[in-house]
């Protein structure tokens, strides 16, 4: 277990060190950094001290390396916009981003499980082929257009919810936090939609799937031939079956829905790492595109590296070793 | 094993076994296609929807490039409003005066542009490296799933995002950023399918007729592999045509000269909160059209094709 774990650990930080070198060869070594990691307005001084700064007068692999050192020390470059460091400026957006995914996965186990419970177990009936059919829809609408119908049709024809913005945040430890106020609601509710839509559906699917699948199995017609009820079936065999794909599904989302963030962000005007990231690639601050990368590569392989690890704690099928 | 000079025999030409004949089986999925009402009406939105593309230039009543033949004056226009040169506008104008019906049917064009295009390389890209991974198998196959492991581990936006952050704007770099994301699930595909094919007696037979590996590769074993690939294929179409527009949306997708349906949904979306819902709607429900037709056709596909069933 000990050694699969260090295994899964190594494995983790060599794609965090795959990923920075290509990230170096991009932003570095193609083109002229200086162009890149100095503004138009810096002054020729200024450019001669930043490509010593930046030790651009060594060889390749000794510029790479004192990127990684940097990069350790947690020095991704500061942000030309805003002046201070790049990393800096995404930990403080990182609460909106995050708060906003926790509510659209919430939205995500509240709807699609359910969902696709009825749909799997009425599968012969229009119900059931309704949901199945909405959920194609559900995977198709571009998730961008979705949003603005959203806010077309909740802000701009009903007035029911505001359309862009966080609302009142209230502190929480040092954390600016909307999930505490009313108004943070009423503003999370339509990001959270958009964003959740989708992966709504690809739940649904999965359990419906799942359900109809788990229904012609010995183990079920069993336990009806042994006479429980319906009801214990349904919540203490088949569910329990289904559930693991579905919430590794769901626990993998995780990450793309950081990702993902980053359009409902910008249809929403939420502020959060995402909208962070389309701004700076239009302002063209290189350094904060660079850190948004690294943090959320290194999100990633974390969370992959849980999920594996979850997986192998909770099913004792899984080898501990790698697979072949 | 030993590779004589030249082959030992040749064959036919009329006698090669042509891989897409009719089947039972081939007749059998399409029987199964045949009977879905929604396969049907998607096929015919589909059909529809190329008609309209190719026929753009004939249908439209305006050209939408075209400047000069634009009126500021009929700015942001409701659907079905009259023009002051008495031209109708069924779906209302966009902020410059453009007839919003001209605009998606060209929109519409530059989407399935540069979703075909893209799929199509992608396809070609992936196929050979999931074959050359199959075929060589040792350190080849593992390097090259690795690099296929890698940039699949990452949400594919992410991916695009940043490499159009360093390209920049353009119809070409769209198409190579979609490519780049897309190309590896091809390989992975197609190495699973050529692993299965490999050790069949046709691939021994030729390999001991003395082949070259190429030629093994892309007569042999290509066309016994392409199956899964192009049902993939089908439905990756519409993915490309969504990722286009979302990056179009985010303004690092094609440039304002080449309008695809994203940008004419992004350009919309400023007047949206003014309630001029069709600048960002119409071009919106074409896009929605285009893609579940597709992904309609796919899935049935995919459903048509499952080997359980």
């Amino acid at each position: 277990m000990i050694v699969y774990i260090l295994r899964r650990m190594v494995q983790s930080f060599l794609v965090l060190l795959a990923v920075s070198l290509v990230v170096f060869m991009a932003v570095y070594a193609v083109g002229d950094p200086i162009e890149l990691l100095v503004s138009a307005e810096a002054s020729d001084a200024d450019r001669q001290a930043m490509i010593k700064r930046l030790g651009l007068d060594l060889p390749v692999w000794l510029q790479y390396w004192s990127f990684l050192t940097r990069a350790f020390q947690g020095d991704l470059g500061t942000s030309f916009v805003h002046g201070i460091p790049a990393i800096e400026l995404i930990v403080q957006r990182f609460p909106a981003t995050f708060e906003l995914v926790v509510v659209a996965i919430g939205l995500t186990c509240l709807l699609g499980i359910p969902l696709g419970l009825i749909a799997g177990l009425f599968n012969d009936r229009p119900l059931g082929r309704g949901l199945m059919g909405g959920s194609v829809l559900g995977f198709s609408l571009p998730n961008f257009w979705q949003g603005m119908m959203l806010i077309l049709m909740f802000a701009v024809w009903l007035q029911w919810l505001p359309s862009s913005g966080r609302g009142d945040t209230v502190n929480v430890l040092g954390v600016p936090l909307s999930l505490f106020t009313a108004d943070g609601w009423s503003h999370v509710m339509l990001p959270a939609i958009n964003l959740a839509l989708g992966n709504i559906a690809l739940v649904l699917r999965l359990t419906a799937t799942g359900v109809m699948e788990a229904k012609t199995q010995e183990y079920v017609k069993f336990a009806r031939a042994k006479g429980i009820s319906e009801r214990r079936i349904l919540t203490r065999h088949i569910l329990r079956n289904i559930l693991i794909p579905v919430v590794t599904v769901i626990g993998m989302e995780f990450g793309t829905l950081i990702a993902y963030s980053t359009i409902t962000e910008t249809v929403f005007a939420w502020p959060g790492m995402g909208k962070l990231l389309i701004d700076s690639i239009y302002k063209l601050d290189r350094p904060v595109v660079v850190a948004y990368v690294m943090l959320v590569t290194f999100i990633f392989v974390m969370i992959n590296l849980l999920v594996d690890l979850a997986y192998a704690v909770l099913d004792p099928r899984v080898q501990l070793q790698e697979a072949p | 094993m030993m590779q004589p000079d030249k082959p030992l025999m040749t064959i036919d030409p009329s006698k090669r076994a042509q891989p897409l004949q009719d089947t039972p089986q081939r007749r059998a999925i399409l029987k199964k296609l045949r009977s879905k009402p929604s396969v049907k009406g998607a096929v015919i939105a589909l059909v529809l929807l190329l008609a309209v593309v190719l026929l753009a230039p004939f249908l439209s009543p305006q050209n939408p490039y075209d400047l000069g033949a634009l009126d500021l004056m009929d700015g942001r226009l409701k659907p079905m409003s009259e023009a002051a040169s008495g031209m109708t506008y069924w779906l209302g104008t966009d902020d410059q005066g453009r007839d919003m019906l001209s605009a998606i049917l060209h929109g519409l064009r530059i989407s399935l542009m540069v979703g075909l295009s893209a799929v199509v390389l992608a396809t070609i890209i992936g196929s050979l490296v999931g074959l050359v991974a199959a075929y060589f198998g040792g350190w080849v196959d593992t390097v090259l799933m690795r690099i296929v492991d890698f940039i699949l581990g990452f949400p594919t936006i992410l991916v695009a995002l940043v490499l159009l952050a360093i390209l920049g704007r353009g119809v070409d770099k769209v198409v190579i950023a979609i490519v780049m994301v897309q190309w590896a699930h091809y390989a992975r595909i197609m190495r699973g399918r050529a692993l299965q094919e490999r050790k069949k007696e046709y691939i021994e037979a030729a390999k001991n007729l003395g082949f070259p590996g190429w030629r093994i590769m892309t007569r042999h074993l290509l066309p016994n592999c392409m199956g899964p690939v192009m049902v993939f294929a089908t439905i990756q179409i519409a993915n490309a045509i969504v990722l286009e527009a979302t990056l179009s949306f985010l303004g690092v997708g094609v440039p304002i000269t080449e309008p695809s349906l994203g940008l004419l949904i992004a350009n919309g979306f400023q007047y949206l909160m003014s309630g001029d819902y069709w600048i960002s709607m119409f071009p919106g429900l074409a896009l929605l059209a285009l893609i579940l037709s597709i992904n309609l056709i796919g899935d049935r596909l995919r459903e048509a094709l499952d080997p359980r069933k």
